[in-house]
């Protein structure tokens, strides 16, 4: 049962080394990468159904017991995040089968990918600091070459503005973690939160709450720190593009909702509580005035998912059980919904030429599936029932309100309009505009197929959108059992540092 | 020994920050060497300095005698300098081969990504 816990880690690591001999033979890379992606959802929907059914799971890796080992934890909140990027995984190997071209296929497009969801799930399962940093680091490392993969002028650029920010972060979580340890002994997040409120260099702690909170920040691209996102997501290609957009920013907010609940949990997590009530709204608000003054698609998402932090970061500033499931369930909605808005940035484009919404139009009446499906998407993000926003959003405002945070919701609901807004526009210039005929469309050399395989994810992500919203019971009850089980950090702490060894 | 170390560690954060912020791409990859190499100095100093001292369990004891350093901190070192030597490996082909292709090593001229009519891919 324990090795459950190992899979997500070692299952897309064993398939990148598997898929490197095969440079020359992109058909073995990308069956490897579509089959690696089904085992690895299946692997997620049992971790997900033994944590929900059995409780934390831990595995202390070669046997050492706890505090001295490498420790794995999957509780609900890991088991729910490692599930996410499982189906975003899945459905971003199928679209790259029908959008990656040859060439960054030959320089290890696939592996690579791979390599990416090891950092990723490592990230989310770790129950040590400073193996956080070093899954962080596997994380970056392969997108910083997913990102620079091709070598267009215009992704160089992007990829110096966000490795160059990535690495200060990385020096900055090293330090935290440096002064950390010197103060408390030991990076193991269980026994962390047992011995930090008995330690007396309380300024000390401060100063690596604070630093923490920069590192996770960057890569959550929270305000003030998220410059770097608008300026190198939308360089890339689509599928790249999509990943990240649906997942890294989330590693940054899943990092602060572990590290300020769990490790912290007296007055450092308080005042970064207090310092995330201002940053949250002004990274919704930033975000989304962003995303109204662009007019290239991939540009004007890339500062929608800024503004949607914000929600998440309220919903962690709050605090409460309904808070906590509200911002977990948030992060989920808008990994889906934000993936799937890029997915179909990248069929608009093959279908009209471009990514300027100037120089597109008339969709509409051409593609009439794929205007349903943005309304779908587009609609989720903004938050109309019966779609997953809606509630996502209605569990945020509804604790914002309970606890008395009126500025803050104030905010929070007119981002939305806001963000109606931004939908709206695209809609209207992509879709709903005559074609102006500046640009036209990229030869189909791929035919019908191709086209499918772009589809079938956007129609994928928009079905569990739609489930999201018209069965929401269920996934409430998981939201509420997993914000429940963060909260209680006596449980976590005890199946740590009790728990058996392999 | 450990006042030496924490102001060269001092230092070089000080040296990292400055050459991050300048507008030349060769200077900022020295100032995130700087950067990686202060912050594993800072955490070489949280294990103490000792002179001497090994860190074996004498025959006969159950823990480490003091004096001794931690040795953990040093095991993490390691770690963080393989990764960082990769990391800054591949910074350094990344800027140079942006300089090839964008022709400006200077920072402030690359700012395509950054406007609102960035161009069409």
């Amino acid at each position: 049962m324990k090795l459950l816990l190992v899979l997500p880690i070692l299952l897309p690591l064993v398939t990148a080394l598997v898929m490197l001999p095969f440079r020359e033979h992109p058909g073995v890379q990308r069956g490897l990468a579509l089959g690696a992606s089904l085992a690895q959802a299946a692997v997620a929907v049992a971790l997900l159904a033994r944590v929900y059914a059995g409780g934390i799971l831990t595995l202390q890796a070669g046997g050492w017991a706890a505090p001295f080992g490498i420790t794995l934890v999957a509780d609900l909140l890991s088991a729910v995040m490692v599930a996410a990027t499982a189906l975003i995984g899945l459905t971003t190997s199928i679209y790259s089968l029908g959008s990656i071209d040859r060439e960054r296929e030959r320089f290890f497009f696939h592996p690579l990918m791979q390599l990416l969801l090891v950092g990723i799930n490592g990230a989310f399962l770790t129950g040590d600091l400073f193996n956080l940093y070093v899954w962080f680091e596997v994380m970056l490392i392969s997108s910083f070459v997913l990102l620079a993969l091709g070598g267009t002028p215009r992704q160089l650029e992007g990829s110096v503005k966000y490795v160059t920010i990535n690495l200060l972060s990385s020096a900055i979580f090293l330090s935290a973690v440096g002064i950390l340890y010197g103060v408390a002994g030991t990076l193991n997040m269980a026994d962390l939160s047992a011995r930090l409120p008995m330690i007396e260099q309380r300024n000390l702690l401060s100063v690596v709450a604070v630093l923490l909170l920069v590192t996770f920040g960057v890569k959550a691209a929270i305000f003030p720190l998220f410059f770097w996102l608008p300026a190198s997501y939308h360089t890339p290609p689509v599928a790249v593009s999509a990943i990240f957009a649906g997942l890294l920013t989330k590693v940054g907010v899943y990092a602060i909702m572990r590290v300020f609940t769990t490790v912290f949990t007296g007055a450092e997590s308080e005042a970064i509580f207090r310092i995330l009530l201002w940053v949250a709204p002004l990274t919704m608000i930033v975000g989304v005035l962003g995303a109204a003054a662009q007019y290239d698609l991939r540009k004007l998402l890339s500062f929608h998912i800024v503004s949607q932090i914000g929600y998440m970061l309220f919903a962690i500033a709050i605090q409460s059980p309904l808070a906590i499931a509200g911002g977990l369930f948030y992060i989920v909605h808008n990994i889906v919904a934000k993936t799937s808005l890029f997915y179909i940035s990248g069929i608009i484009r093959e279908k009209s030429g471009a990514f300027q919404l100037k120089k597109i139009g008339g969709l509409y009446s051409t593609e009439p599936l794929l205007a349903a499906l943005f309304l779908v998407s587009a609609l989720a993000l903004a938050g109309i029932p019966p779609l997953s926003g809606f509630w996502a959003k209605l569990m945020v405002i509804r604790a914002g309100l309970e606890s008395g945070h009126y500025f803050v919701t104030a905010a929070a609901l007119t981002v939305s309009l806001l963000t109606l807004f931004s939908m709206i526009k695209i809609w209207n210039e992509a879709f709903w505009k005559d074609d102006p005929g500046v640009v036209s469309a990229t030869e189909e050399v791929h035919g019908n197929g191709r086209t499918a395989l772009l589809y079938l994810p956007v129609v994928m992500l928009c079905g569990v959108i739609l489930f999201f919203g018209l069965s929401f019971e269920p996934v409430y009850e998981l939201s509420a059992r997993a914000a429940a089980q963060l909260l209680d950090v006596g449980s976590y702490r005890n199946a740590v540092l009790r728990g058996g060894g392999l | 020994m450990t006042l030496l170390l924490a102001l060269i560690t001092g230092l070089f954060y000080a040296a990292g920050i400055y050459l991050i912020l300048r507008r030349s791409l060769v200077k900022v990859i020295f100032g995130i060497m700087f950067l990686g190499h202060a912050a594993n100095m800072l955490i070489f100093s949280t294990g103490r300095l000792t002179k001497g001292a090994p860190a074996f369990v004498p025959a006969g004891a159950q823990a480490l005698v003091e004096p001794f350093a931690d040795p953990l901190p040093q095991a993490l070192i390691l770690t963080a300098i393989v990764i960082g030597f990769g990391l800054q490996a591949f910074a350094i082909v990344l800027f140079r081969r942006s300089f090839e292709e964008l022709g400006t090593d200077d920072v402030d001229a690359m700012r395509t990504t950054d406007c609102i009519e960035g161009g069409d891919a």
